[in-house]
């Protein structure tokens, strides 16, 4: 029988997985640039912070799991910025096919 | 499982590859190129180097990106168009490079099966340096000549890279900033350095026992010190500042300093006496790590296109 | 556990692999930016769940450096597109 560990690191780390397919597919469908950035930004950061939440049970040592959480964040703040910088530009330009 | 997984990476880098090469849009192959380093780091830690693993992630995730990115801008601006090569040069390039390909592949898997590798020399001999790592082992202390020289060498690389400025800018400083600074910019260059810094240091200190090192750290601070350039939070330096220049040659210079102490004390060039093996090794770490990050830095940052200040 | 570690990690990559596909196809040349930040974020969940798959902690600083220097390469990046968007005179347009 799977452990309550093991079961909750597969639970939640499907789930991301799931949400980085949902990114993707985001990426494919949505019309324009700035929602195809929403689909980047939101959906795949969210399937790393699910997949870290996981992931934690597995840790070997309490400094391992803080760095996940440590990854998560700097994902945020990188995707965050990074996707202010692409819709600066995005929403500048001349509305493309 | 991983075999599958393995595959479908090798698969995925080698359509990448693909695409960089094949692609006609000179800044989507550029991005296509950082991305593609980035997925190697995938790659190396699969091959269980994760040493390496971590310097393709910072170097061919960044900084050659961005080398490659404002080469490509210079280019542009000059209005000249790259003339395209002649269809005959690229097969011939193209058969060059898949002959390549099929003969290191060749050699590896007519390797015996235990593989000719000193391994388990370095394994044997990694007390006598105080160090965890084999590969912090290896470069700092079995094979520490390659690793100063391979420092001196990136400095040359410098010097070319200033020698391209015109006459009347050498030993001036590199224009960086853009007329206008995105405020997400800013704020990036304002709350990732510090992030940067700490993870550099993480790396000099953990690359004794475990993954990591001076070269990666290094490529880290020379990340951060030309993204606060970049947002114009500071100037970029005069090259002919005397701080700056002994800041280059901090690191090679304490080297074969330490370098020859051995003769002295432990019988050799580049040999350390086994008690202050690992504090000696730590402290030419710290200093490379410093002068690597300004070297790059520098590289990146391009010929001094600014008259120096009289 | 450690195989269905990795057979996540080989979905993660699937759909990256999936989202470059369309994004480096792209016709708006800032879309291709994005290649960056998704081989960034989905990398790093890819090395996550290998590192814990193989017990080999050491590949969450790979995933931390490709998080860092994906922020890098697309602040260097955009940089770029700015500077080539603002030469044609554009109409000055509140930030």
């Amino acid at each position: 029988m799977i452990s309550l560990a093991d079961g909750f690191t597969l639970a939640f780390v499907s789930a991301g997985a799931l949400l980085f397919l949902a990114g993707t597919l985001g990426l494919l469908r949505f019309p324009d640039t700035l929602s195809r950035l929403h689909a980047l930004s939101k959906a795949d950061n969210l399937g790393l912070g699910l997949i870290v939440v996981g992931l934690l049970p597995q840790a070997e040592t309490i400094a391992g799991g803080v760095k996940l959480i440590c990854i998560w964040l700097l994902a945020q703040l990188s995707a965050a910025t990074a996707s202010q910088l692409i819709a600066g530009i995005a929403a500048r330009r001349k509305p493309d096919a | 499982m991983s075999l599958v997984f393995d595959v479908a990476l090798a698969a995925g880098l080698i359509a990448l590859a693909l695409h960089v090469v094949t692609t006609r849009d000179g800044k989507g192959a550029i991005i296509a190129f950082i991305g593609f380093g980035l997925l190697l780091g995938l790659g190396w830690a699969r091959l269980a180097s994760v040493d390496v693993a971590l310097t393709e992630a910072a170097i061919g995730g960044g900084l050659t990106g961005m080398l490659l990115l404002r080469a490509q801008a210079h280019i542009a601006g000059r209005g000249v168009r790259p003339a395209q090569a002649a269809r005959p040069q690229w097969r011939l390039a193209a058969v060059g490079c898949g002959i390549v390909t099929l003969g290191l592949g060749f050699v590896v898997l007519a390797f015996p099966s235990p593989a000719p590798s000193l391994a388990r020399e370095v394994a044997s001999s990694l007390d006598a340096t105080g160090l965890g790592n084999p590969v912090t082992a290896a470069l700092l202390a079995f094979r520490a000549i390659d690793t100063l020289l391979e420092k001196i060498v990136i400095i040359l690389a410098l010097i070319g890279v200033w020698s391209l400025a015109s006459d009347p800018n050498w030993g001036g400083s590199s224009h960086l900033r853009p007329a206008s600074v995105p405020e997400p910019l800013v704020f990036l260059a304002r709350m990732l350095p510090p992030f940067g810094v700490v993870i550099a240091v993480y790396q000099v200190w953990v690359g004794a026992d475990l993954p990591g090192g001076t070269f990666q750290a290094g490529t880290i601070l020379a990340a951060m010190w030309l993204l606060v350039m970049l947002a114009g939070l500071r100037p970029a330096p005069e090259t002919r500042a005397a701080g700056l220049r002994l800041l280059l040659a901090a690191g090679p210079a304490l080297f074969i300093l330490i370098g020859f102490l051995g003769f002295l004390f432990a019988g050799g060039f580049l040999s350390y006496p086994e008690a202050i093996a690992k504090p000696l090794i730590v402290a030419i770490e710290v200093a490379l790590t410093l002068s690597v990050a300004a070297t790059l830095g520098l590289l990146v940052a391009g010929p001094p296109d600014k008259a120096p200040t009289p | 556990m450690a195989d269905a570690l990795i057979a996540v990690a080989l979905f993660v990559l699937a759909a990256i692999a999936l989202g470059l596909f369309a994004v480096l196809r792209s016709r708006v040349a800032i879309e291709r930016m994005m290649a960056v930040q998704l081989l960034g974020t989905g990398g790093a969940a890819t090395l996550l769940l290998l590192g814990a798959a193989t017990s080999q902690p050491a590949l969450a600083d790979v995933a931390l450096l490709l998080v860092l220097l994906s922020a890098f390469s697309c602040a260097a990046f955009t940089l770029g597109e700015r500077e080539a968007a603002d030469d044609p005179a554009e109409p000055g347009q509140p930030s």
